[in-house]
């Protein structure tokens, strides 16, 4: 059988790619699919936690998880949609008008 | 043996594909990639005695939110204009920050890393505990979610409710423009 740090191992660096992704990329496209990268990491080791403790309970958290997921990148896509209507641009260095 | 092995290539295919969708430049690569990435993520779901989370991966992820990405992808059809532009202007885009960036992300490995290690029994088999039968089957999973989880639950519908007025709120063109 494979141990439980296996999974959070792999957990931690899925997570730290999406957190590279996030820093590194300049398209909020991509940025968008970074957060994604890093809510998948943490279900990922909800549902190795609940599995390790023998309940259903992690497995429900990753429900949850999904919808917010979903409901961000509802949210997320429309903006981006009306700031690309603004700027016809996707990168987050173009909208700086309420920099001071 | 057979599911170590199992393990072994899931998640190498799910941290491949994830490392080459921060890497591409086109954002229609990114998210094919990362529909492979899901993919292996529900193999994982499996191995771990969760088959209605890996399915719901596999419908509601890979599926529906995936879909949407592709199809703002499409309706912007901006797919890589500013990369080229941007990497020779940007300051985040010169090398000496970027390795910074890519540092932090390193640096946050190691730590959680370190963290995990030493966390009591990681060592031990992830599948030692409870029955397995209880555990996947939808029939308990879905019992917990309608009793212990309900506020949750609906608390969920009115965040969908809100998700979903804010959508179109924020895509709708203003009237007169």
């Amino acid at each position: 059988m494979i141990p439980l740090g296996h999974y959070l191992i792999v957990s931690a660096i899925l997570f730290a790619i999406g957190t590279a992704g996030v820093f590194l990329r300049r398209n909020l496209i991509t940025i968008l699919l970074s957060i994604e990268i890093m809510l998948n990491a943490v279900n990922l080791s909800f549902v190795a936690f609940g599995r390790a403790q023998g309940n259903v309970d992690g497995q429900i958290i990753t429900f949850f998880v999904m919808t917010v997921a979903a409901a961000e990148a509802a949210v997320g896509l429309a903006i981006v949609i009306g700031l690309f209507r603004h700027r016809e641009s996707l990168n987050p260095d173009a909208f700086t008008s309420l920099k001071w | 043996m057979f599911e170590t092995l199992l393990f072994y290539v899931f998640s190498g295919v799910a941290i491949v594909a994830s490392a080459l969708v921060i890497g591409q430049r086109n954002p229609m690569y990114s998210i094919m990639l990362l529909i492979a990435s899901f993919g292996a993520l529900s193999g994982l779901y499996i191995q771990l005695d969760a088959p209605f989370v890996a399915m719901a991966q596999v419908i509601v992820y890979a599926g529906a939110i995936m879909v949407l990405f592709l199809f703002v992808v499409m309706l912007l059809n901006a797919p890589q204009e500013d990369a080229a532009e941007w990497d020779r202007t940007h300051p985040l885009r010169r090398p000496g920050v970027a390795r910074f960036g890519a540092l932090l992300a390193g640096l946050l490995i190691i730590q959680l890393v370190w963290a995990l290690v030493r966390v009591n029994d990681a060592s031990a088999a992830v599948g030692a505990r409870g029955d397995v039968a209880a555990i996947s089957s939808v029939r308990s999973v879905g019992r917990v979610l309608f009793t212990d989880y309900l506020f949750a639950f609906e608390a969920t519908s009115i965040l969908i409710l809100v998700a979903m007025v804010g959508a179109v709120l924020l895509a709708a063109r203003e009237p007169g423009r």
